[in-house]
């Protein structure tokens, strides 16, 4: 089943890798002097390397014997090598430049390719895939794709060119000796491959056994609190030690086979080296050919050899490359979002007058989630949305923010249908505060200032004040300048948020929405902080979702969800009158 | 590095025979060319055709003793280097799971993951190269300049200038580049930083219309790590020309020195071609090694960082007994007692909690409640010791826990964490965490309490039903509830609920509260909290505000006297604190005394 897995892979690969390949082409066309130049300096230092034997032989045959040294002769054979090897050391360095120049930049031009799509996918895109397999993308394939390619640029031309220049070399200097290293050489590439497709199936136990520790790994030291509150150590490192010693087999097997390779690729070596040695022996005997050339040929039989196994592993590695660039290209190659209208205006000052009419909108189109939406906002009105889990709260909220276009219908803001403003305006006259806290690594500081960075240190200040962050702030170690890592680090949820709505209150913009924005809040904290709020909240529409419904009492419209439908509208009280489902929720709080 | 290499000392010997067999291989080939040589002086100037046979022959054996010793030292390099890692993979994890909860919040998750990993990986690749290439470099470099002296001494003076030069040269460029690879590696870091921040916060940039901040950021961190490694490339991509400077300049000088030797006499054609050959063996070698030593400084650089995981250690080692401990004060002790505790996180700047001073009885329902980071459950924490107080002391039974072992101590006190984890494996195994010999009935006991058998019997296979890993395929309410009976099956005399009811429903907590209560034995029991509802029965409520206790005392008694928990309650009742006001303007008219200012109305 594996092989059949295998093959199968391999079928699509091809093609696959074939685009692949193109779209790196494109990406390296812009460096075309640099390859040209590189290539260009590749051809000087393999022809150069291989002259420097043929003048070391030379000098050889000079030196015939006591008394019959040829100086004059030898000087000069010495000055050709000194000046052969002066360009060809030159030659490799500006090559080998060259080649980490073109690299790097085409790495560089691919991950800023893949990141500024990244910033344009829909979120329709990213929420549904996997954070763990974009970034693998952009990090660790982008990463494997360059030293595939570097190594494609230095080793596969190289070797190429220095057995192609090799051959005429030798074929030039005594075709006999010539076919006799022929013959030989393609066993090194033949034992390469014998082994490298016996070893595969043992590589990929490996990995199997790598991913099975891995993910024990990653639930127990991600969770290392809860062993310890269970003293579970012992046990959880006796499990570990049993898929351990299994990779301690597996391991050795796989490495210690894949490990014979260089041996036996001496080895055929070595027997070229002996097949020249002899053949070129008697054939030196016969006056067929000079010691000083033999000499030379001895050497290339070395050189000749070593690009085939360099070969072979380059164009591993560079399959392994154009598969990986695949999965790259394949990311750029996404759709992104629908640009905004041409003539899309720039929202500024919105009055916050927000309509919603006959807006229907699904995130897969066989489960109806909103059906004919109709709502009038007021400028300054607060609208609570409440209802069971998974109701479409967070789903209007999506739309209003445009992350979400609406399949038909429209959403207007100051009467304007909002795929007329551009995104940047439009969400930018929204203060949002969600539930799941998003801080970036940095400091305190650069986090509240995300929406304003020119704001001074005492706007900050003020606003972390508003949203009573101030005083937990004040007492970290280094104030607002303390960094924080991605995660918030040792920052409690309740204290995330805090700095979440900080952040808000530091651009105040026109409309607010608040998604669950204190439930990891206490609620004397919360009280506070819907004091500020409110205070912020005046003149401004708001949209609040939340599950406490304290929180949401004083709300001007209370709508009440549930499958996608507005099932209730209205003021609290009138709702809790009306004794209907609103009025179920709320008095549900008091059962206990 | 030390710390890591004792994990090698139980591979001795095939560290030893691995690049002992590399010599051995190494040598052989240095006979090469010396056979190459009397090929060419005897045979082909003496026209010996069964020389040249005999040569041949001895060529060919050379290329097998070469071959089989070398696969041996492969198979000792392989042993070695998967043998050390093993161990090394081991004795972290174990390290981190000895270690205490200061230190784990200091690690943080994710490098532990790749240094147990990827890290150990690179360091097993590079054991792995050293024994079999790294040395056989050296071996051959050597090797070849004492067979050069064993021809003729004038000549392989330069290979005594040649040698120490190229070392010079790799050794000069593994020590520069060794740093800038690890900045390489750090912008890489900041790199996949940026990414994965605009993953998780993709909402909050578009929010915030920070897509071309975040761009321009993007590039700016791009082209710092295309910039250092380009750097880094043209550093190590001297290595290569100028070793091939210093050897072909010594095949000159071998050449001038060869020409006059041979005019002399001393030496003869083919010892020249030998000499100019063990030259060139030389620069292939090292033209090998230059490839490898990237592979090896990286191997470096891991081995720093999986080394300063070793280097967290735990400040009191676990479990001393100390002799203090013993002296129980009798059952005139209350069964757990908090003496003027204060607590600080390790680095921390301030007092998380301080002058906590409170005592419970055995069998009793204490709640916890308090504003967001005052302190709640870093307070309950300190009962199973995960954290040392600071100052003051915890007393089981009179007992201060900082003198009890940590086994007896979990063993009594069961924590449900704010966090619901579960692990992969089935209801049973993950109840088995909790006691490892419960028995069927033990567990829907447990089960039954935490209001769990609908969950467990709403499974296909009930009690072996299959849990993905972290609980994935639970809803949070359904995997708050097994976390509950998992700490419950061990029996605990102390339960600590830490805000662990939060995704139950108002009807299923309070169900949950009167089991507890009800419980055969009676646990004492902990239940922190910010909803109101779920402590307003306890025996005790604890308010905290801001790591102080701000009162203690039932739910009535907090009403009459402490405001914090009055602002609590009220926040989230609104009705009975106009209740209240009316009660009390009502009591007010009636002229009847009330204990305490009902101040609160005019709120």
């Amino acid at each position: 089943m594996a092989a059949d897995k295998k093959n199968g892979k391999k079928k699509i690969d091809h093609s696959s890798q074939m685009a692949a390949l193109r779209q790196v082409l494109t990406y390296i066309r812009k460096y075309w002097v640099m390859v040209g130049f590189s290539l260009f300096l590749a051809a000087v230092t393999v022809v150069l390397t291989l002259y420097v034997p043929i003048l070391t032989g030379d000098a050889v045959d000079l030196l015939l014997g006591k008394g019959a040294v040829d100086f004059a002769g030898v000087f000069l054979v010495m000055k050709k090598i000194g000046i052969a090897m002066a360009v060809t050391a030159l030659a490799q360095w500006v090559m080998n430049t060259c080649n980490n120049h073109i690299t790097y930049q085409v790495v560089r031009d691919i991950r800023e390719d893949a990141f500024r799509k990244l910033e344009q996918l829909p979120l329709k895109y990213l929420d549904s895939k996997s954070y763990g397999d974009i970034v693998s993308r952009i990090i660790a394939d982008v990463d494997t794709f360059a030293d595939g390619l570097l190594m494609g640029f230095t080793q596969l031309f190289t070797g190429v060119l220095t057995i192609l220049g090799t051959l005429v070399f030798m074929l030039a200097t005594n075709v006999p000796i010539a076919l006799v290293v022929v013959c030989i050489t393609p066993v090194s590439f033949l034992v390469a491959r014998f082994i490298a497709t016996r070893t595969y199936s043992m590589f990929q136990l490996q990995s199997e056994t790598r991913g099975e520790q891995t993910s024990l790994i990653e639930e127990m030291i991600g969770n290392q609190k809860i062993v310890k509150i269970f003293s579970r150590e012992e046990a959880v490192e006796k499990e570990f030690a049993e898929i351990n010693g299994r990779l301690e087999k597996c391991s050795l097997k796989a490495i210690f086979f894949s490990s014979i390779t260089n041996p036996a690729t001496r080895f055929v070596n070595s027997l070229v080296y002996a097949g020249v040695g002899i053949f070129g022996a008697f054939v030196a005997i016969r006056g067929g050919i000079s010691v000083g050339r033999l000499s030379c040929f001895l050497s290339y039989a070395n050189q000749y050899t070593k690009p085939f196994n360099e070969i072979s592993g380059v164009v591993t590695e560079l399959q392994n490359a154009l598969a990986c660039a695949g999965r790259i290209f394949e990311l750029i190659g996404e759709e992104p979002q629908v640009p905004d209208r041409e003539n899309a205006i720039v929202l500024t000052h919105a009055r916050g007058n927000v309509a919603l009419e006959n807006v229907n909108f699904s995130y897969v189109p066989e489960k109806k989630l909103i059906q004919n939406f109709n709502l009038d906002v007021k400028p300054g009105q607060r609208v609570a949305i409440v209802g069971p889990t998974g109701c479409g709260k967070t789903t209007v909220i999506n739309l209003l923010m445009r992350f979400y276009d609406v399949d038909s219908g429209k959403i207007r803001v100051d009467g304007r249908d909002i795929r007329d403003i551009t995104r940047g305006s439009l969400r930018t006259s929204y203060g949002m505060v969600l539930q799941e806290t998003w801080l970036r690594a940095g400091t305190i500081r650069d986090n509240i200032r995300m929406g304003r960075p020119e704001a001074t240190p005492e706007e900050v200040e003020q606003a972390a004040r508003a949203a009573h962050a101030h005083s937990f702030i004040k007492r970290l170690p280094e104030g607002y300048d303390t960094v924080i890592t991605e995660d918030g680090g040792s920052l409690s949820q309740g204290q995330k948020q805090l700095l979440c709505i900080a952040r808000v209150m530091l651009c105040l913009p026109p409309m607010l929405i608040l998604d669950e924005a204190t439930s990891s809040i206490d609620t004397r904290t919360e009280l506070r902080i819907q004091n500020a709020f409110a205070k912020m909240m005046e003149g401004r529409t708001s949209f609040i979702v939340a599950h406490r419904l304290s929180t949401i009492q004083e709300a001007d419209i209370i709508l009440v969800m549930k499958d996608g439908n507005i099932i209730e509208q209205g003021s609290h009280e009138t709702l809790l009158a009306r004794k209907g489902f609103y009025a179920t929720l709320y008095h549900s709080q008091f059962e206990a | 590095m030390k710390r890591l290499m004792k994990y090698l000392s139980d591979y001795k010997k095939e560290s030893v025979l691995a690049p002992l067999f590399k010599l051995l291989e190494a040598f052989f080939e240095l006979l090469v060319p010396l056979v190459m040589a009397n090929i060419i002086d005897r045979g082909i100037a003496q026209k010996d055709m069964g020389y040249i046979g005999r040569m041949g022959l001895c060529l060919l054996t050379l290329a097998v003793v070469g071959l089989v010793s070398s696969i041996t030292a492969q198979y000792f390099a392989a042993k070695a280097a998967v043998g050390f890692s093993t161990k090394l993979r081991q004795a972290l994890f174990d390290h981190i799971q000895g270690l205490d909860f200061t230190n784990i919040d200091k690690a943080g998750t994710s490098t532990m993951i790749t240094r147990m990993t990827s890290d150990i990986n690179q360091v097993q690749s590079g054991v792995n190269m050293v024994l079999r290439l790294f040395l056989r470099s050296p071996i051959i470099v050597f090797g070849a300049m004492i067979m050069a002296f064993t021809i003729d001494v004038k000549s392989a003076l330069i290979f005594v200038v040649a040698i120490p030069l190229l070392a010079l040269v790799v050794f000069g460029i593994m020590m520069w580049t060794m740093p800038l690879y690890k900045k390489v590696q750090a912008g890489l870091d900041k790199v996949l930083g940026i990414t994965r921040e605009n993953l998780t916060g993709v909402r909050v940039i578009r929010a915030f219309h920070q897509e071309e901040v975040e761009e321009k950021r993007f590039q700016d961190s791009t082209r710092a790590l295309a910039d250092s490694q380009i750097f880094v490339g043209k550093i190590s991509a001297v290595m290569n020309p100028v070793t091939y400077l210093v050897v072909n300049g010594a095949i000159i000088a071998l050449i001038y020195t060869g020409a006059i030797q041979v005019n002399v006499g001393n030496l003869s054609q083919g010892e020249v071609v030998a000499i100019i050959n063990y030259m060139s063996q030389i620069l292939v070698e090292l033209v090998k090694l230059a490839n490898l030593i990237i592979t090896i400084t990286k191997a470096l650089a891991c081995a720093d960082r999986v080394a300063s995981v070793f280097a967290f250690e735990n400040q009191t080692p676990e479990g001393i007994e100390s002799g203090a401990a013993g002296n129980s004060t009798g059952d005139a002790a209350p069964f757990l007692q908090f003496d003027h505790v204060a607590f600080a996180y390790a680095g921390a700047g301030a007092n998380t909690l301080h002058g906590i001073d409170f005592s419970v009885r055995k069998g009793e329902t204490v709640g916890i409640i308090g504003g967001t980071g005052s302190g709640k459950s870093s307070l309950v924490n300190l009962i199973p010791g995960f954290y040392p107080v600071t100052e003051g002391a915890i007393r089981l039974e009179g007992r201060d826990i900082s003198g009890m072992s940590q086994e007896e101590l979990r063993q009594r006190v069961g924590v449900v964490p704010q966090k619901a984890v579960l692990f992969k494996g089935t209801i049973r195994s993950n109840l088995q965490w909790g006691k490892p010999d419960a028995t069927e009935e033990e567990m829907w006991q447990a089960i039954d309490t935490a209001q769990a058998r609908e969950v467990v019997e709403g499974k296909e296979n009930g009690l072996d039903a299959e849990i993905a890993q972290n609980g994935k395929n639970l809803s949070g309410g359904q995997r708050q509830r097994l976390t509950i009976a998992r700490a419950l099956v061990r029996r605990p005399q102390i339960l600590i609920l830490d805000d662990s009811a939060s995704a139950l429903d108002y009807a299923t907590d309070a169900k949950l509260r009167s089991a507890l209560r009800n419980l055969e034995g009676g646990a004492t029991t902990f239940i922190v909290s910010q909803r109101a509802s779920s402590i307003r029965h306890a025996d005790k409520i604890i308010v905290l505000d801001d790591g102080e206790m701000a009162g203690i005392g039932t739910h009535d008694e907090l009403l009459e006297n402490c405001e914090v928990y009055k602002e609590i309650y009220y926040s989230q009742y609104p009705e009975e604190r106009l209740k209240a006001a009316k009660a009390s303007g009502a009591d007010r008219a009636a002229g009847t005394e009330k204990k305490g200012g009902v101040s609160n109305g005019g709120r």
